[in-house]
């Protein structure tokens, strides 16, 4: 799989290729500023892309605004953006064309090689990898706070995990149950939340999504 | 509409004349005894008191040129420092109110608002007046003070058969009408003398000019200090600590590696969590420092994003030329920001609307709530914070919250443009 990184950092560069390397990653391109990334996407067409929000010359969301560009010039090329914060407001514009195959994350959750690998592989595949942080802002929020509630603790959690972009297989292993009793939960949640099932699931977290930014 | 302004203008003159009588004289001779009895010692506790009428009065016939006569007359008064209590408070009161020039100027202004100022307000009732004075005296008023002995003089007419009080009743009506045509224009050249007299000189407003600075600029070393001092203290209480911490586990680690690698294991993860804890914690305090959104999209945005993080149901206008100096973009944000966090803490509000906009050089943010209103930045809900930022940058803050809301709290922002890149602005 091909891989296009951006990253200013020397440091964090380095440890990203040698991470997803060690993974068995190609690394089609390590780059360390806005334009060369664009150049990079437009020519290498990545299998994914792994990139900086915050990115040299303008050290503004050039990396961010060169995975927006991209999409648009290239319908779902997968993206999964890194950053020091998350924000609410990012994730909605990663997320509006509605084709999957984004990431949002915090550069800590690097610090988990598999989780990130795993969640580099899901956005490759089309899938999405949202920040538990970003997750809850959106649960946060009160417009959605009187159908929320009436999840029950356990529905919330398997929200949250869905949200992020995790498959039912993933979310059995991290809630430790059974893969029929998430699927139970998941079907419960579209119940509450009147979203119309699907067992596509890359549509069902785009239509979570989706659910959870309406304001 | 022009006889209405006309006779309108006569009224107010006669009004000022009262004034300038009843006021700007009677009051000029109390200040001026006031001060003198300085040297007995009274003169320390009449002159404030005075000199408070005085300073009333001189306010009120600003506000009366502002409202009748559009004629805008800046407060030229210096700010009132801390007296302290006792003896010594009164004296520096004393000596505040006596080395202001503003104080001697309204002693000037009160000398010619009580003699030329009299004579121009009283034109204006004067030429008015006459008229209904000439036509009495036609009606055969005449009669009676002519038998008395008098002669009565309309103005230059010498009254003294039914002709000539006839003369005298139509020499009112003229007067009458060059009364109409020339009040509005008279109380004019009035309220001009006033702010003649009563304005601030370029001098009392540059010394005004330099004293709000130079309070706004300690305001602001105030506020960084202690923004710093918090800083300081998040750092060594947060993300340092916790850097010891790993290092510690790290070393203890290298020592179990062989020993116990279970135990080491143990630490490990711990020593990785308190590198996420340390992450989460510089996070917060960038973000209170200088929002990433503000720096990487510019004021709009991150408005935008402060509405999704609110509790409130917001709605955000935005209309910007583009970046604008990153002061003021970072004030108006924290502005912003802890007007939120009022309305929806201690206004009761569930909605908010928020309009930021940038027209004239200024940047003017409105935020406006359904929460229960009576808002009081007397009782300190932040708001006079927000007042004092925003003078550093000669920004102003008007606030209305009536009881049972909304709440409006408006915001304007001179910006100057700084860069190329914010020349827009």
């Amino acid at each position: 799989m091909r891989v296009v990184l951006a990253e200013d950092l020397f440091l964090l560069r380095d440890g990203l290729v040698r991470l997803l390397e060690a993974y068995d990653f190609e690394m089609a391109a390590a780059v360390d500023n806005g334009p060369e990334l664009e150049r990079a996407l437009a020519e290498l067409k990545p299998d994914v892309a792994v990139i900086d929000v915050r990115l040299p010359p303008s050290f503004t969301d050039e990396g961010l605004q060169a995975a927006l560009r991209a999409r648009r010039a290239t319908p779902g090329l997968p993206v999964l953006i890194l950053s020091q914060h998350v924000e609410r407001l990012y994730a909605r514009e990663l997320l509006a064309d509605g084709s999957g195959g984004v990431g949002y994350l915090l550069k800590d959750r690097v610090f988990d090689a598999d989780q990130f690998v795993d969640a580099v592989r899901r956005v490759a595949a089309g899938g999405t990898a949202m920040d538990p942080q970003v997750i809850s802002q959106l649960l946060a929020g009160t417009a959605r706070a009187e159908p929320l509630a009436r999840l029950t603790p356990r529905e919330r959690e398997v929200l949250a995990l869905m949200a992020e972009g995790r498959s039912n297989a993933a979310i059995a292993q991290r809630l430790v149950v059974t893969e029929r009793a998430v699927a139970k939960h998941t079907s419960n949640i579209f119940a509450k939340l009147d979203l119309p099932p699907s067992d596509d699931d890359n549509r069902r977290v785009l239509a979570v999504l989706a659910y959870l930014d309406r304001s | 509409m022009r006889i209405r302004a006309g006779l309108l203008e006569g009224a107010r003159g006669l009004a000022l004349a009262l004034l300038s009588q009843l006021g700007s004289l009677a009051l000029l001779i109390l200040a001026i005894n006031a001060i003198a009895f300085t040297s007995i010692g009274i003169g320390l506790f009449l002159t404030p008191a005075v000199m408070v009428a005085v300073r009333g009065h001189a306010n009120l016939r600003r506000r009366l040129a502002r409202e009748w006569y559009g004629v805008e007359i800046a407060e030229p008064y210096r700010p009132a420092p801390e007296f302290g209590p006792g003896l010594a408070g009164r004296v520096r009161r004393w000596q505040w109110l006596v080395t202001d020039p503003a104080t001697w100027r309204d002693l000037l202004w009160m000398a010619v608002d009580a003699t030329a100022g009299l004579a121009l307000a009283l034109i204006p009732p004067a030429l008015i007046g006459y008229f209904p004075y000439g036509v009495v005296l036609a009606l055969g008023v005449w009669r009676p003070i002519y038998h008395a002995g008098g002669g009565e003089w309309f103005t230059f007419v010498h009254v003294t058969s039914q002709t000539t009080a006839w003369y005298a009743a139509a020499l009112g009506a003229a007067y009458l009408l060059v009364g109409l045509a020339v009040n509005p224009t008279i109380m004019r050249w009035h309220a001009g003398l006033t702010r003649a007299f009563l304005a601030p000189t370029k001098e009392q407003e540059l010394s005004l000019r330099v004293a709000h600075l130079a309070e706004t600029r300690s305001d602001a070393l105030d506020t960084q200090a202690a923004e710093l001092r918090r800083i300081e203290r998040d750092l060594h209480d947060g993300a340092q600590a916790r850097l010891v911490a790993m290092g510690m586990s790290l070393t203890a680690i290298e020592h179990l590696l062989e020993r116990d690698p279970e135990q080491a294991k143990k630490l490990l993860a711990q020593a990785r969590e308190s590198s996420s804890k340390a992450l989460a914690e510089l996070r917060d305090l960038v973000r209170g420092i200088h929002p990433p959104v503000l720096a990487e999209r510019g004021l709009g945005d991150a408005v935008q994003a402060l509405a999704l993080a609110s509790s409130l149901r917001t709605e955000v206008t935005v209309e910007l030329p583009g970046r604008l100096p990153a002061p003021v973009e970072s004030a108006a944000y924290f502005a912003v920001s802890e007007v939120l966090t009022n309305a929806a803490k201690h206004g009761g509000a569930h909605r908010a609307w928020i309009d930021v906009r940038h027209a004239d050089g200024m940047l003017r943010v409105s935020v406006t709530d359904d929460g229960h209103g009576g808002a009081d930045p007397a009782r300190g809900t932040g708001l006079r914070g927000i007042e004092r930022r925003l003078a550093t940058f000669d920004g102003v803050l008007a606030l209305s919250s009536p009881p049972g809301g909304p709440t409006i709290v408006t915001m304007e922002l001179p910006c100057a443009s700084s860069s190329p890149r914010t020349s827009s602005c």
